[in-house]
């Protein structure tokens, strides 16, 4: 780190302490990693988005808001290599789909395409209170990272990102209906995996 | 009429995109009708919450 930089950061305090930045960095690269699949790409993408924040950390109360702006800066920087990617046409890995990729629900549906039993959708009892509980994101993220990778990048560009779906085909490379079969996926595993995790459980 | 299969495919996709008229409305049908499919699209319909609350959370937690 640079004099100037620490002079500016000196300014919040909590900033200087080695554990709480590294434990940070180290969150922002997975989140990253995971959205471009590249780990130079993503750690000079969390370097810049750290350094747009360290320069204006004098403006920031304590960890918290800190943490949120250099999210949402790295959300930014995300979007705009997601965005160019297209532009340089890189050949990426198509043929990157497991078997787990492909599945089909044969195991939830009989073959007129019914619920087979016990694997029917359950009313979530309260959900809106489940958001309040620090166990249900512990459950939630343990969802997301069980799904199979590809379905899990695509739907956290759809929904956290908030790529659209034109975005999101042009970067991937993916057919429009390529792109619904991934999310139908996502939904259909994050629902079961949330009912039978917590709230069945509850 | 959709099959459970079939409306669940629907139902994702009509977070994408506006579904066809006859489409949507053999959906609604279908989803009127089957109290698993109207779960299912409740829970998807929650599933969105959940993320962009999941989005917010990200950002703010310490």
């Amino acid at each position: 780190m640079d004099a100037t930089l620490e002079e500016s950061t000196a300014e919040a305090s909590k900033l200087q302490d080695p554990a709480y930045l590294n434990e940070l960095r180290a969150q922002l690269q997975k989140f990253a990693e995971m959205q471009l699949n590249d780990h130079q790409l993503a750690e000079d993408a969390v370097q810049e988005a750290l350094i747009g924040a360290m320069k204006n950390a004098k403006s920031f109360s304590g960890k918290s808001a800190f943490k949120t702006w250099v999210f949402a800066i790295l959300k930014n920087k995300i979007a705009d290599i997601l965005r160019k990617r297209h532009r340089t046409v890189e050949i990426t890995n198509l043929a990157g789909n497991s078997a787990s990729e492909d599945e089909d629900f044969s195991n939830l549906f009989d073959e007129k395409g019914l619920w087979n039993q016990g694997t029917e959708p359950a009313a979530w009892n309260n959900p809106e209170a489940s958001l309040k509980e620090d166990e249900f994101w512990v459950v939630f993220e343990t969802c997301l990272e069980n799904l199979p990778e590809k379905q899990a990048k695509i739907f956290m560009m759809r929904e956290h990102i908030g790529l659209s779906s034109e975005e999101i085909c042009v970067n991937e490379e993916l057919s429009v209906s390529n792109l619904h079969v991934l999310l139908y996926r996502a939904r259909m595993r994050l629902q079961k995996c949330l009912e039978m995790r917590w709230f069945e459980e509850k | 009429m959709p099959s459970c299969k079939e409306a669940t495919r629907l139902i994702s996709l009509a977070q994408e995109k506006k579904l066809d008229f006859w489409e949507s409305v053999q959906l609604k049908i279908h989803v009127l009708l089957c109290k698993y499919c109207s779960n299912f699209h409740k829970n998807t319909q929650f599933l969105s919450k959940i993320s962009q609350a999941h989005k917010q959370r990200d950002s703010d937690e310490t």
